[in-house]
C-alpha cells in the first residue's frame, strides 16, 4: 500500500486513542478534584492532568491560572492546543478523509459523524454535567471506531498499521500517567502516606479504565506497587505496557511476513518486549520507577520513528 | 420566451417518456416526498459527498443539492446523442494529434494558426510528441443543452479534467435505494459499469512496453481540492491507488510510487491535476502538487498521462466555435451534434455586434470554466454589463458570446413545491486504444434559482439522476 496511506491510518488510530485518553484523564481528575483535601486532594490535580497530557508548556502560553475551567478548556477545545480533544478528532477525521477508501464505511461514518457532531458543541455552554456527558461521548466515539475497525477491516496491512498506531499511542499514554504519578506509587517498604492515597491510586486506574480490572486481577485492596505492576507488567491488562508491546510485536511480525522482510522496528519492539518480559515489579522499583518509565517513553518514541522511517515515508 | 419542458414539452400535456413518472409525482403523498428528500440529503452527507467552493471561507465543505425528480431521455434521443458524442470526441482526438503534429487543419484553413499558438491551453512542449496510442482526451465531459424536442446543442467540450461522474453514479445509487418501485416500473439503462469501463480505458492506453498488468493510479491535488471526494470515490471503485504528488517520484525517467513495500512502478496516471501543476521542472516551478520529472518520463514514453498534456486547446471556447469545421475536416461528415451559434469577439464584426447586444447575450472567457467569469446579459445589472464592455474592448480575444438559449427545463422540487428549472447534461465519453465507450446518460445539472441558466455547482446548481429508457 502507499506509504502515505499507511501513515494516515496509523495517525487516525493514534489520534482517536489520544482523544479517548484525554477524556479519561479529565474525567478522573474532575472526580478527585471534588474530594475534600483530607481525602488526598492536594490541590494540584489539574496541574497534574496537564502534565499527563504533556500540555503544560502550551497551556501557560494561553492561561495563567490552573483550574478546572481553564484546564478543561485547554485540553478539550482550545484551538492553540494541537492535541486538544477537538483537534485530535479533527486531525483523525482529516487523516481518514485523505485515505477515505482505506478505512471502512463504518469507521468513516464514526469519525466523520463525530466531527460533524463536534462542530455543534459550544465550549462556553458546557456545565459540569454537559462536560461529563461530552467526555462520555468522546470515549464512545473511540470505542465505536475501534470496534468498527476490529469488526469490519480486512486483516491486512491496513489493519495492522491502525493497530500499531493505537498501541504505540496507548503505551505512551499509560507510561505518561505513570510518569506524572510515580511519586504516589512508592514501593511497599517506603512510607506510603496512609490510606488516604487510595484516591490518588484510584484516579490513576480510572485514567486507564482499570479500576475494576484491578480488583479482578489482584483480589485485594488497592496497593500502589500493584497498580504499577498492573500498568506495566500485567499481560491481562489491555493498556499495560507489556500488553501494548505484545500487540505491537504481533502486528509488526504480520507485516514482516506479508512483505517478506523485517527491519529496525522489529528489533526495537522485540527488545522492549523481551525486557518487559524478564522484569518483575521489584526490579522496576529498584531501578527507580521514574527512570524506568522515562526510559520506556524514549524507547517507545524510537519505535515510532523507526516505523515512520521504515514504512510510512 | 417559453422554454421547452422535459416533462411537458412546450404546449403542456405530458411527453410519453414521463407518463409514469408524472403519475408517480401526482399520487405520491407530499410528506412521503419530503421524507425521501431529507433521506437523500442525509445519505449524501453521511457518505461525505461534498465539494468545496473556492473563495467561500464559511464552509469549505458543502453537499451539492440533489433533486429527486429524474431527468428522462428516450432510447432514440440517446442513440442520436451517443453517435454525435462518439463523432465529436473522435474529432477532438484527431484534431489534437494534428495540431501537435503536421497541422494539416491549419494549412487547410480550417482554423487560424494564431488561435492555437497563442492559446493558453496550448503546450509547445507537446509539439512533435505522440502520446501512447495517439489518444489525448481519454475522458471527456461534453456539456449538452436542449432547446426543443428535436434540438440538442453542445455547449462546451471539457477536455482537460472533467468532473461530476461520481454524482452520476451516486445519484443513481440513491434513487435506487429510495425509490425501488420506480426502477421496477421503468426499464432504465444502468450506469454502474462506468468505473469498469474507465479502468478498461486506462489499461488500454498503457505504454506499449508496459507489463501485461499495467499499474494505474489516480493523481489528485489532495483533499482540499473541490473534487477530492470524486477522486477518492473513483480510485476506490477502480481499485487503484489514489496518489498525491508526494507519493510519486521519478528516477531515470520512470515513475514510481512510494509504498510500504518500497518503490512500485507506475504505467498510467489518471491525473486530476491541471497541466501547469503537473511537474515543477516542466511547467509552473512553484507547484507543490505535481511530480518533478513526470513530464520527462511522459516524453520518454514510460508513462501515460490521462488526459494528455495540452488538451486545454480543445477545451477553449474560441476553438469550440470552429468545432463544426473541425469535425467535418477530420471525420468527413457534418457534425451530428450542433454547436451553439458563437460570436468570436476576436473578429471585428462579431465584437461590434456583441457590444451592441450585451443585454441579450451570454459572454464567456475562452479559457474559463465552472461558471466563473461569465456574463448572462438578460440577468445582469447595468454595472456588470458596463464592466464586461470594458473588458471586451480591452481584450476581445479572451471572449466569445452566444445568444441566450431557452434551455429546457425539468420539474424540480423547490421551496414552493414542484417547479420547472433549467437543466443541462454532461455525458462522459471514454476513449481507449480499442474503442470509445459511453455509459448511457450522464450528469444532469439543474439551476435551482428560478429563471437561472447557470447550472454549475459552484454557482448554486444541483443535480438529478439521468435516465435513459431502454424501451
Amino acid at each position: 500500500m502507499l506509504s502515505r496511506t499507511a501513515d494516515n491510518l496509523y495517525w487516525v488510530a493514534r489520534y482517536v486513542e489520544r482523544a479517548e485518553f484525554l477524556a479519561r484523564i479529565i474525567d478522573a481528575t474532575a472526580r478527585i478534584a471534588t474530594l475534600p483535601a483530607a481525602y488526598g486532594g492536594q490541590g494540584s490535580e489539574w496541574e497534574s492532568a496537564l502534565l499527563t497530557a504533556g500540555a503544560a508548556d502550551g497551556f501557560f502560553r494561553v492561561y495563567q491560572d490552573v483550574n478546572e475551567k481553564t484546564v478543561t478548556d485547554y485540553l478539550v477545545f482550545h484551538p492553540d492546543n494541537p492535541s486538544s480533544i477537538r483537534n485530535c478528532l479533527a486531525i483523525a477525521r482529516n487523516n481518514a478523509r485523505a485515505v477515505r477508501t482505506a478505512v471502512t464505511g463504518e469507521m468513516w461514518e464514526t469519525i466523520n459523524g463525530a466531527w460533524l457532531e463536534l462542530r455543534k458543541v459550544e465550549p462556553a455552554s458546557l456545565g459540569r454535567e454537559e462536560l461529563a456527558r461530552f467526555l462520555e461521548w468522546v470515549k464512545n466515539v473511540s470505542l465505536t471506531f475501534d470496534g468498527s475497525a476490529y469488526r469490519t477491516m480486512l486483516r491486512n496491512d491496513a489493519y495492522w498499521f491502525t493497530r500499531l498506531g493505537a498501541c504505540i499511542e496507548r503505551a505512551d499514554n499509560t507510561a505518561r500517567i505513570l510518569d506524572v504519578k510515580y511519586h504516589v506509587l512508592l514501593p511497599e517498604t517506603e512510607d506510603v502516606g496512609g490510606s488516604l492515597d487510595y484516591f490518588q491510586w484510584a484516579t490513576i486506574l480510572r485514567g486507564v479504565s482499570a479500576l475494576t480490572s484491578y480488583h479482578w486481577v489482584y483480589r485485594q485492596s488497592v496497593k500502589p506497587w500493584l497498580v504499577a505492576d498492573l500498568l506495566i507488567l500485567n499481560r491481562q491488562m489491555p493498556r499495560s505496557l507489556i500488553s501494548s508491546y505484545e500487540t505491537i510485536v504481533r502486528f509488526l511480525d504480520a507485516l514482516g511476513e506479508a512483505y517478506g522482510k523485517v527491519g529496525q522496528p522489529h528489533r526495537i519492539a522485540r527488545n522492549t518486549l523481551n525486557a518487559l518480559d524478564t522484569t518483575v515489579i521489584d526490579d522496576v522499583f529498584q531501578q527507580g520507577l521514574h527512570e524506568f518509565v522515562t526510559g520506556f517513553i524514549t524507547d517507545n518514541n524510537r519505535l515510532g520513528k523507526a516505523i515512520a522511517d521504515h514504512y510510512l515515508t | 420566451m417559453a422554454a421547452f419542458d422535459e416533462m411537458n414539452g412546450i404546449a403542456g400535456g405530458t411527453r410519453d417518456a414521463y407518463l409514469r413518472l408524472k403519475e408517480w409525482l401526482d399520487t405520491s403523498p407530499a410528506d412521503l416526498m419530503s421524507l425521501r428528500r431529507s433521506q437523500a440529503e442525509l445519505f449524501f452527507r453521511r457518505i461525505g459527498i461534498t465539494f468545496a467552493v473556492y473563495g467561500d471561507e464559511q464552509s469549505t465543505e458543502r453537499i451539492i443539492p440533489f433533486d429527486i425528480i429524474p431527468r428522462v431521455l428516450t432510447k432514440p434521443e440517446w442513440t442520436r446523442l451517443e453517435e454525435g458524442l462518439v463523432q465529436r470526441v473522435t474529432a477532438l482526438n484527431a484534431f489534437l494529434k494534428d495540431i501537435y503534429g503536421p497541422r494539416e487543419c491549419v494549412r487547410a484553413g480550417v482554423i487560424p494558426a494564431d488561435l492555437i499558438d497563442n492559446n493558453p491551453g496550448f503546450r509547445p512542449e507537446m509539439v512533435g510528441f505522440r502520446p501512447p496510442h495517439d489518444i489525448y482526451v481519454h475522458i471527456a465531459g461534453i456539456d449538452i443543452v436542449r432547446v426543443d424536442a428535436e434540438t440538442f446543442y453542445v455547449l462546451e467540450d471539457n477536455a482537460r479534467t472533467p468532473s461530476g461522474v461520481s454524482y452520476m453514479l451516486e445519484n443513481r445509487e440513491v434513487m435506487m435505494r429510495l425509490f425501488p418501485e420506480l426502477f421496477r416500473d421503468h426499464r432504465i439503462a444502468p450506469v454502474d459499469n462506468y468505473p469498469d469501463r474507465l479502468l478498461q480505458t486506462l489499461r488500454s492506453v498503457a505504454p506499449r512496453h508496459a507489463m501485461a498488468e499495467p499499474t494505474c493510479v489516480l493523481l489528485t491535488p489532495g483533499q482540499y481540492n473541490s473534487a477530492f471526494y470524486e477522486h477518492s470515490f473513483l480510485a476506490d471503485k477502480l481499485g487503484i491507488e489514489l496518489v498525491e504528488g508526494s507519493d510519486l517520484f521519478v528516477e531515470d525517467d520512470i515513475v514510481y510510487m512510494r509504498t510500504t513495500e518500497g518503490p512500485q512502478r507506475v504505467d498510467v496516471v489518471y491525473r486530476r491535476i491541471d497541466d501547469e501543476y503537473l511537474d515543477p521542472l516542466a511547467f509552473n516551478p512553484d507547484s507543490v502538487l505535481g511530480v518533478a520529472g513526470l513530464f520527462g518520463a511522459y516524453k520518454a514514453g514510460n508513462v501515460t498521462l490521462a488526459n494528455a498534456v495540452g488538451t486545454g486547446v480543445a477545451d477553449d471556447k474560441a476553438v469550440y466555435s470552429y468545432m463544426p469545421e473541425i469535425i467535418r475536416f477530420f471525420t468527413g461528415r457534418d457534425a451530428i451534434l450542433k454547436n451553439v451559434p458563437t460570436y468570436r469577439c476576436r473578429e471585428k464584426d462579431a465584437l461590434a455586434y456583441v457590444l451592441d447586444n450585451l443585454n441579450a447575450l451570454v459572454v464567456k472567457e475562452v479559457d474559463g470554466s465552472g461558471g466563473y467569469g461569465m456574463l448572462v446579459g438578460p440577468h445582469a445589472t447595468s454595472r456588470q454589463i458596463d464592466d464586461f464592455r470594458k473588458r471586451l474592448r480591452h481584450e476581445p480575444n479572451r471572449f466569445i458570446a452566444q445568444p441566450t438559449l431557452a434551455l429546457s427545463t425539468c420539474p424540480t422540487f423547490v421551496a414552493s413545491g414542484v417547479a420547472p428549472r433549467h437543466v443541462d447534461l454532461r455525458p462522459f465519453v471514454l476513449s481507449g486504444s480499442d474503442r470509445v465507450r459511453i455509459v448511457p446518460g450522464g450528469l444532469t445539472r439543474v439551476a435551482l434559482k428560478e429563471g437561472s441558466l447557470v447550472v454549475n455547482s459552484s454557482q448554486g446548481g444541483g443535480t438529478k439522476d439521468t435516465w435513459v429508457l431502454d424501451a
